[in-house]
């Protein structure tokens, strides 16, 4: 056996992807390239030739498509022949696809599609980090999932088939990841050994349960279905499925942990110093992760602080996130994306202000609505502080402080303002942008 | 090419079956219905079909029947190309590289949305068999012009006539170089036939445009959708040829009509008695439309010319 030209060691996140997919033994995969996820359907243009996978016989088909659009249709096409598939997109590209991405839905496509999320156009270019483009195919039916490191980007993607392929499952999934953040820094990375990746990962089948191709078996799919008929129907076994897909995700997480040694909280959420906090920040990706350091610091500092990162947005891990909830009353929820128009203009936070309502426990906690690094503006530790500081004063004094970020009962961490730069009128207010 | 007979056809249980099922929802006297018919006659049940959104993705099936007795995949109106692209992967990783995959579309979903797929499939020189039936309109949205509406057709959304001339849609497609493309009327089904049963032992990327009357879309009766697709090919409107390897070769009844005096003259069929949609044809129009047809003509003449040249 050829040696792998890459086991273990500093890694970008996008590469990390890229051998994540192949040590998935994809069959297909189909290629669009947009920054900044291009190094990731680059490298896999490498790897589909390279030796260490020849010698094992991996024959990957790798088309080299002419949209994103047709990246969608193209895995479509694949999967409904039985074959594995994997893609990667960002920003526009995804916005592209979207009707395909709908299409893997309703035909119920185990399909994996990696994400490096990104800011999106109309006013301006924005290629960093941003979940805008995800966020706005959040209710196509497709599986998110956010990452916040790059060996959860290699973990994930190896996983991933393990659950779209699941019988009770059975819908794609999209693991994003910001970009630039993660896509093209690089940070220590494990590969699983090859044996034990195919070991692990979820033994194909000739053709799915539900959809082939054969002659002798002739099926039709995509037909024309009538309101009296099971259209409806049908668009309730994609929510169901999405429900069952909870506990597949953890037992994947549970079985990942128990071969591989490294876990992310239940594959669900991953908390931080949760159980006894006296505030709670929720927030995804890797600001989330960034958030356990400002924990860290505030705990010394004799503040009960914790962190709960959700890391299934969709399907919604309600009750996994109502377990953290219902321990503290003062809760932050973090957005890194703007759902425009929505309560809070967070679709996390609304999210969460929703779920709340469905038991007496959590009906009364305060839910503070964060939203931060839009098209990649950092977040720093010390703003996190002040996140969780809003909290405690909350919590104390039984009101939220006033800022001159807070508008329409959101946060908005990080914006350009300040004593000088309140944005007085919306001149002087764009003048300082 | 070596002639099949409607009497081999009629012997051989094969492709005297009907692959596609009668009962389905074509209109009377649809063209597309004929098409398809015959085009499963040469290529058989191992054939893997991705259709795009239109009347095809309507009449093949309510759900949950089906007419096509084979497998059937209707998809996205700008994706079928791709997705046969696609799907011709994901089949040889799987082992069932021997299924003819092809892709049934009408004239929007190929020469409209639909072109950037069809290019780039055409460009990778994948191993399907693109399929157009052209009707020369969107029917199944209700008869709206596409960039395959003839000069002067009335439809819901040219009520005053098309202003704009056909797309050559066999000309781009062969400008990608690919090895085969053909043209094909369903008044000829032998000719549509033979041209099928060659593409199938084609590798690589087919193309075949096949003209479709519609009869609500034309504005026609139904029986006479044979007249009308012959009047096309008898007029020289729609000249049959294929390219195989760039070179081209004249069929059917469009080998003697490269001499335009042999040619019906094309007020037969663009005329209100005959076809409806042409209700506001006038003198002006002709004139227009005959310079189209001498345009389509001249084309097809510098491969010939060319090729001459190439012999020499
Ligand atoms: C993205 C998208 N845009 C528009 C439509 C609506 N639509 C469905 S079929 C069709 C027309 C199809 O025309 P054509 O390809 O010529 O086939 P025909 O119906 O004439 O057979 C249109 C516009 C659609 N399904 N998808
Ligand atoms: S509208 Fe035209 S193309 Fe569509 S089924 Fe009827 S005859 Fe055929």
């Amino acid at each position: 056996m050829t040696e792998p030209r890459f086991f273990e060691g500093p890694q970008k996140g996008n590469l990390a992807a890229a051998y994540a997919a192949m040590d998935a033994d994809i069959d297909v995969v189909t290629a669009y390239p947009i920054t900044p996820q291009t190094t990731v359907v680059e490298e896999l243009s490498i790897l589909v030739g390279e030796k260490e996978f020849l010698d094992r016989g991996q024959k990957t088909h790798y088309l080299r498509m002419e949209s994103e659009h047709s990246v969608g249709a193209s895995l479509v096409g694949a999967s409904y022949a039985g074959a594995r598939t994997y893609s990667a997109t960002a920003g526009q590209g995804l916005l592209y696809m979207s009707e395909m991405v709908h299409w893997m839905v309703g035909a119920r496509l185990p399909i994996v599609v990696s994400i490096a999320s990104r800011g999106l156009t109309g006013g301006a270019w924005n290629i960093w980090a941003d979940y805008g483009d995800i966020i706005s195919q959040r209710d196509s039916g497709i599986m998110i999932q956010f990452l916040a490191t790059h060996q959860e980007i290699y973990d994930s993607i190896l996983m991933g088939f393990n659950v779209t392929e699941h019988r009770d499952v059975m819908l794609p999934l999209f693991p994003a990841y910001g970009g630039f953040v993660l896509s093209h820094t690089a940070m220590p990375v494990k590969r699983v050994p090859w044996e034990e990746a195919q070991k692990f990962v979820i033994p194909k089948k000739d053709e799915w349960d539900h959809i082939w191709i054969d002659s002798e078996r002739p099926m039709m799919a995509g037909a024309l279905i009538m309101p009296q008929n099971f259209y409806a129907e049908f668009r309730i076994k994609a929510h169901e499925a999405q429900l069952k897909a909870l506990p597949v995700i953890k037992d994947t997480m549970a079985e990942f942990e128990k071969r591989f040694g490294r876990s992310y909280g239940n594959g669900l959420v991953e908390p931080y110093m949760a159980d006894d906090a006296d505030v709670l920040l929720i927030g995804y990706g890797s600001i989330a992760k960034q958030a356990e350091d400002a924990v860290d610091t505030l705990r010394k500092q004799g503040y009960r602080a914790g962190a709960l990162r959700v890391r299934t947005y969709r399907p919604f891990p309600t009750e996994d996130i109502l377990q953290y909830i219902k321990k503290t009353k003062v809760v932050g929820v973090m957005d890194r994306g703007i759902a425009f128009g929505s309560p809070t203009a967070g679709a996390l936070s609304t999210d969460i202000m929703a779920v709340c309502q469905r038991y007496e426990s959590t009906r009364d906690t305060q839910i503070v609505p964060f939203i931060g690094g839009l098209g990649g503006r950092d977040i720093t530790y010390d703003e996190q502080i002040e996140q969780f500081k809003i909290l405690f004063e909350l919590k104390e004094k039984g009101e939220a402080p006033k800022k001159p970020y807070k508008m329409w009962g959101t946060y908005w961490t990080g914006l350009i303002t300040g004593p000088d730069k309140v944005p007085q009128g919306d001149e002087e207010y764009f003048g300082d942008i | 090419m070596a002639k099949t007979k409607i009497k081999d056809i009629i012997l051989n249980p094969d492709t005297k079956r009907e692959y596609f099922s009668p009962g389905n929802a074509t209109c009377q006297g649809c063209g597309l219905d004929l098409a398809l018919r015959w085009a499963m006659k040469a290529l058989g049940p191992k054939t893997a079909t991705v259709s795009p959104a239109s009347c095809a993705n309507v009449v093949t099936g309510l759900w949950p029947k089906s007419a096509p007795q084979w497998p059937w995949f209707n998809m996205a109106f700008a994706a079928s190309a791709a997705a046969a692209s696609g799907m011709k992967h994901g089949l040889v990783a799987k082992g069932k590289g021997d299924y003819n995959v092809i892709v049934w579309a009408g004239d929007g979903g190929t020469a409209d949305i639909g072109i950037q797929g069809l290019s780039g499939a055409a460009e990778r020189n994948e191993d399907i068999i693109y399929v157009m039936y052209d009707n020369e309109s969107y029917m199944n949205t209700g008869i709206q012009a596409s960039s395959s509406a003839p000069r002067g057709t009335v439809t819901t959304t040219t009520p005053y006539g098309k202003d704009q001339k056909k797309k050559n849609i066999p000309m781009i497609v062969a400008a990608h170089n690919v090895p085969y493309v053909a043209t094909c009327s369903v008044s000829d089904p032998m000719d549509l036939y033979d041209k099928f049963k060659k593409a199938k032992d084609i590798k690589g990327f087919r193309f075949i445009q096949i003209l479709t009357p519609c009869p609500p879309g034309w504005r026609h009766e139904a029986q006479y959708t044979i007249r009308q697709s012959a009047l096309a090919v008898d007029t020289g409107i729609f000249p049959l040829f294929e390219i195989e390897n760039g070179i081209l070769t004249l069929s059917g009844k469009s080998k003697r009509l490269h001499d335009p005096t042999k040619r019906k003259p094309i007020q037969e069929y663009y005329s209100k008695k005959n076809q409806g949609r042409f209700k506001l044809i006038n003198d002006g129009l002709l004139e227009e439309l005959e310079k189209d047809v001498k345009e389509w003509w001249s084309w097809i003449d510098r491969h010939l010319v060319y090729q001459e040249h190439l012999e020499l």
